[in-house]
Order: C-alpha cells, then sequence, then structure tokens
C-alpha cells in the first residue's frame, strides 16, 4: 500500500477529521484533527501496516493559529515507505492524547516534546522533563524563548552550583571586547593574584618592591 | 589445616544460605552512572535489584544536553554543520552527510557523482570506526582488554585519513550544502588504500580473539534478546534491528546518494542476543570495506560541488576577481543560502542506525525547526526491555552491545 492509498483510506473512514495530503519531495503528510488521532493511528497501524513510529516531533508555529503541531512519522516495514501525520495543537488547550498504546517508541518521543514545548500527552504512562532536569520551570524549544537561556534554579540548589544563568551571546569569558577589564583580570584565579593586578594598574608608574 | 579451612567455608556457606533465605525477594535500588566506565558516556541508570537480578531499569538521559535543535533555528543551514560533527562525535564524517542530503533534498538538488562517491567513502569510513570502538569497547566491558588495543591502533589510521581528507582529525564538518568542503588531495586514495589492504588483518585478529572465545560467548550469547516485534514497537534501527533478524537497510531500502550503485550485503543475525549484535557489526566492517573499494575503482572525476551559484560557495579565486562571484558570496554567507518553505524528512543509514532529520523551512536562511531523530535515543529505549531478569554483570555487555553515543542521544 502507498501512502497516498493509506490517506484515500483514512479520509474514507474519518471524513473531515483528515485534510487533503499535500505532497512535498515526494513525501505524502496528512493533517488528522486532535481528537481523531489515537483512532487514526490505530487504524494506519493495524490496517495500513505502518508498524514503526519513525519520530514524533513537536512544531511551534509562532504567531500562526493554531500554534502548536505534533509531528508523526510513520514507516512500514512490509511496504517501505513513510507517511507523516500531522496534529494541530492550540496554545490554550495543550493536551493531545498519547500514542504510546500503539508504539512502544512514542514513550521518550512524547517526553522530548513535553519537555522543550510543553505539550501534555494525555494518558502517557510516566510524562516527565527528559532531557531537561526536573522541575525546569521553561519549555527551551518554544519561540519566545531566548537563545541565551533563562534564569533558572538547578535541581538540587544545595549542591553548591546553585543557578543557570543566561549565557553571553556575544564573546564569552575569554573573548576581549571594548573596555573590559585585562586579560589576565578576566582569567579565574586566586582572590590575592586579582588584588595585586589591580594595585598595579592603579599605580603603573610604582616599582616592585624585591 | 585443610580439613579445616574447608569446614570453615562450609559453615559461611551455610549461613550465607540462611541469609539469603531471608532477603529473598527484598528490592534494593541502586544508582549507576552517570561516570561509570561501562555507560560510555553520560548516561544514569537506576536499577531495582532483587539480589543481582535486574527487576528494572529507568535509564535517565539529557546529561549532555545542548540545545542542537534550538541553535539550529539561529544559524544559516550551513553553519550548523559543524554541530552535526558533536551528535555521534565517533562517526562525525557520516553525520555530515546525512545533514548534508537532508538540506539537499529541501533544496531540491542533487550533487554531481564525484561528490556522491567521496561521500560515500566518509560514510563507511565513518561506519569502520564507530564499529571498531564499538567492539573494541564491547570486548573490554566483558573483559577482554586486548582487543581494544587493535582496534584502537586502526582507528588511528581513520583519524590520519581524516587529517588527510579534511584537515581535522575529529570536528570534520567536511560537507557542504551542495558539495563539499574541498576535493580529496592527491595522497589521500593511496592512503586509503594501504589502510583498506591493512585493516581486513585486524578484523581476522579481532574475530580470532571473540568470535570463538569460550568467555566472550557466555557473556553475550542469548544476553539481552530482543524480538522482531518488539524492535519495531521500539523503532530500534542499525544493527540491533538487523541482528533480531530484520533485513532492513536504509542503503538499501530507500538508496540515497549513489548506494544503489553499489554491490554489498546485508548482514542479519537470528536470534536477537548481544552476540548477533557484535557478528553484524563484524560483517557490516567487512562490507565497508567492499563498498569502499568499489568507490575507489570506479571514482568519477569531475566537479565535486553542485554547480548552483546561489547555494554553493564559488571559488576564492573567482571571488577576488570577478563581480558576480563576489555577490553570491557575500550573500552566501551574510544571509545564507535560499531555501524554499516547506519540510522534508531525510534519513541515513549511520553506524548506530536510522539518522534522520526533519527540516522544516518557512524559506530563507535559516530553519524554522530541525528535528534531529537519533538513533541512540531510539535504541536505548528498548533498555529495559532487554535488561530485565539478567545480572548487573549482563547489563553493562548489553549496555556494550547496544553501542550508543549520548551525544546524539541527548543532543
Amino acid at each position: 500500500m502507498t501512502p497516498s492509498q493509506a490517506v484515500e483510506q483514512l479520509r474514507q473512514r474519518f471524513g473531515d477529521a483528515v485534510n487533503v495530503p499535500v505532497l512535498f519531495r515526494g513525501e505524502t503528510s496528512v493533517r488528522v484533527a486532535r481528537e481523531k488521532i489515537v483512532e487514526a493511528c490505530r487504524f494506519l497501524k493495524w490496517e495500513c501496516g505502518f508498524d514503526m513510529l519513525t519520530d514524533l516531533a513537536g512544531v511551534d508555529n509562532y504567531g500562526t493559529e493554531p500554534r502548536f503541531e505534533v509531528v508523526y512519522h510513520l514507516y512500514s516495514m512490509t511496504n517501505r515507505c513513510c507517511l507523516r501525520v500531522k496534529v494541530p495543537v492550540t496554545e490554550d488547550d495543550m493536551t493531545i492524547d498519547t500514542v504510546t498504546g500503539i508504539w512502544a517508541a512514542a514513550d521518550w518521543h512524547e517526553r522530548e516534546a513535553f519537555d522543550m514545548f510543553g505539550l501534555k500527552f494525555r494518558g502517557h504512562p510516566n510524562l516527565k522533563r527528559i532531557l531537561m532536569w526536573d522541575g525546569y520551570p521553561y519549555f527551551p524549544l518554544r519561540k519566545e524563548f531566548p537563545l541565551a537561556g533563562m534564569d533558572a534554579e538547578l535541581r538540587d540548589p544545595e549542591s553548591g552550583a546553585g543557578r543557570v544563568e543566561v549565557a553571553p551571546m556575544l564573546g564569552g569569558p575569554f573573548v576581549p571586547g571594548q573596555g573590559s577589564p585585562s586579560s589576565i583580570l578576566r582569567e579565574p584565579q586566586q582572590v590575592d593574584t586579582i588584588a595585586e593586578e589591580q594595585e598595579k594598574l592603579a599605580h603603573p608608574n610604582k616599582k616592585e618592591s624585591v | 589445616m585443610a580439613t579445616e579451612h574447608q569446614i570453615e567455608l562450609m559453615e559461611s556457606a551455610a549461613r550465607a544460605q540462611e541469609a539469603g533465605d531471608e532477603l529473598r525477594g527484598e528490592r534494593m535500588i541502586i544508582n549507576m552512572g552517570p561516570q561509570h566506565p561501562s555507560t560510555h558516556g553520560v548516561l544514569r541508570l537506576v536499577l531495582e535489584l532483587d539480589g543481582e537480578e535486574i527487576i528494572n531499569v529507568w535509564p535517565d538521559i539529557g546529561f549532555l544536553h545542548r540545545g542542537d535543535e534550538k541553535l539550529a533555528e539561529n544559524m544559516t543551514w550551513t553553519q550548523f554543520i559543524p554541530y552535526t560533527d558533536r551528535l555521534d562525535y565517533l562517526a562525525p564524517l557520516a553525520n555530515n552527510v546525512a545533514y548534508a542530503y537532508a538540506v539537499e533534498k529541501l533544496l531540491g538538488l542533487e550533487v554531481p557523482p564525484r561528490c556522491q562517491y567521496i561521500r560515500v567513502v566518509c560514510a563507511e569510513l565513518a561506519r569502520i570506526s564507530s564499529h571498531l570502538l564499538g567492539i573494541g569497547t564491547f570486548g573490554m566491558d566483558v573483559g577482554a582488554i586486548t582487543v581494544f588495543l587493535y582496534t584502537f591502533k586502526e582507528r588511528e589510521k581513520i583519524y590520519d585519513l581524516c587529517e588527510c581528507l579534511c584537515g581535522a582529525r575529529f570536528t570534520t564538518s567536511y560537507t557542504r550544502i551542495g558539495g563539499l568542503a574541498n576535493d580529496m588531495p592527491p595522497e589521500f586514495l593511496p592512503m586509503l588504500r594501504k589502510f583498506l589492504a591493512e585493516l581486513p588483518a585486524t578484523i581476522a585478529e579481532v574475530d580470532t580473539l571473540l568470535t570463538r572465545n569460550k568467555i566472550f560467548l557466555d557473556r553475550t550469547r542469548d544476553i539481552g534478546v530482543l524480538t522482531k516485534e518488539q524492535a519495531v514497537d521500539f523503532g530500534i534501527t542499525g544493527p540491533i534491528l538487523r541482528a533480531t533478524g530484520i533485513e532492513w537497510d536504509l542503503r538499501k531500502a530507500h538508496p540515497y546518494g549513489g548506494y544503489e550503485k553499489f554491490d554489498f550485503d546485508v548482514p542479519v543475525g537470528s536470534v536477537g542476543d548481544c552476540y548477533d549484535r557484535y557478528l553484524c557489526r563484524m560483517e557490516e566492517m567487512r562490507q565497508s570495506i567492499r563498498i569502499i573499494q568499489q568507490a575507489i575503482d570506479n571514482m568519477p572525476g569531475g566537479a565535486w560541488n553542485a554547480p548552483e551559484a546561489k547555494i554553493v560557495l564559488p571559488e576564492k579565486k573567482a571571488v577576488l576577481t570577478k563581480m558576480e562571484e563576489l555577490i553570491h558570496h557575500f550573500i552566501n554567507v551574510t544571509e545564507g543560502l535560499n531555501a524554499p518553505s516547506g519540510e522534508v524528512y531525510f534519513s541515513a543509514e549511520n553506524p548506530k542506525g536510522e539518522l534522520g532529520f526533519y527540516i522544516v523551512s518557512r524559506g530563507g536562511g535559516t530553519p524554522h525547526r530541525l528535528k534531529i531523530r537519533a538513533p541512540s535515543f531510539v535504541n536505548l529505549q528498548a533498555l529495559p526491555v532487554m535488561a530485565k531478569g539478567h545480572m548487573i554483570s549482563d547489563l553493562v555487555a548489553i549496555l556494550a552491545s547496544l553501542d550508543f553515543v549520548m551525544g546524539e542521544c541527548d543532543r
């Protein structure tokens, strides 16, 4: 069965819940309504032979409505073909039913989509953060999250590491810039060396006592 | 004295027996990693044990998360190539090739045959390098340290080849969108031929050290078995999938980059245990030698970059002397190549499995979304299924046979 035949069957079965498929660079993608995703996936797996979930990705289309998308890449081992299923998710209600009951592979992928976008997969057996740490307050792959990162507390503030800080976008701790202190001062070192160095800078003509 | 000693032993054995009865069924949770030598990177495992038997495993990943997908959204298509080196850092060349093909698929661009052949050589060298490391550390993890020394000696030569090819040993960044950073230098092919002549001897040596080794067989056979159904259910790819007996290789199933012109076999296992995974990797190296040999013999001449002035950087000499080229160079470097809007998924058969790039483009010089489907991430997910009911020492063998890389898993 080719992907377009599968989509045809899917459209016959689910009617308006399935959009017209889009073909681009030889790949078929089809949009399915959020309410029907589990049924549609079950149909695709058992009736159309898409026995493998290759990938599951969240996408943030900031500025358009509905804002988020969950993208499933299905693969059929028997027919050797790929189908992309996309489900739009609105920002006000970010829940979507889990497909972990259909493909075991969905488990970590859905956790990652939750971790990065805050998409809530209803019925997931263990929906918690996977790449970021438990208790991290933001969703880093959303478009409003800055590349530099956001100030946040670490999982274990008592360990001494404390916080994550916003990263410098230009330069870095060892790159000189206009008006920055001398390279010796920028390097991490013992406190008394810094004091000595500052003293030297303040009184450049003072001879060192031997 | 001897008899007395024996009696003591028997007494202590009886005591252990008694205590064992009391403690049987008591569960213990212990932590393995993230700085454990057998976890090959920063993987943390939480184990639930009954004695030494594993009841459950919870892998905890993310220690090496660098936000590669976020970074990709903030740079041009070409600027992301160095980041692909750092995905599966044991096979950077293969990642470079996969990423370049993914973006070229979005652009609808085909590279010239010479470029394809050089990329095939790159990808197969990366496969050999990755498998040499995988098998070397596999041996080491189950107690055969010698193998590691032999395979690392060979890997060193691959790094020399990388250095000759692109100037860097480790972070190669060799491909460009629509071609390569530079053509093969004239010294490269003789070096490669020499390497291909020497490699089979090392593979044979490893073969004699491991394949019929009683200890190795005991440690790996029927350990961490994955059935065909489980493997497909978990989306497993690469040698681990083939070890279960499914003949599925992207180079054969969906040939890309000229792989349809090469004659090679896809090894499959029958049981799906650690030993089969080892055998698959061994045979894949031999097949890679065959592929590289064919690539060298039929290496086409001609251009190694696609003739697309708006995508591929022009020659430096032309940039310095001609107006048109100067403009193209300037636009390409500052704004990036102008990709059409649309979305593609491209996957390549990497040493660890299927490395896929799902690209959403809204046009212009940067991706709107770039999802990396990392084989290590997907393959590691099946660890609890494989490890349940085995001993902790078997877990070490299973981890080694999975041959994952955390750089790719955590991205």
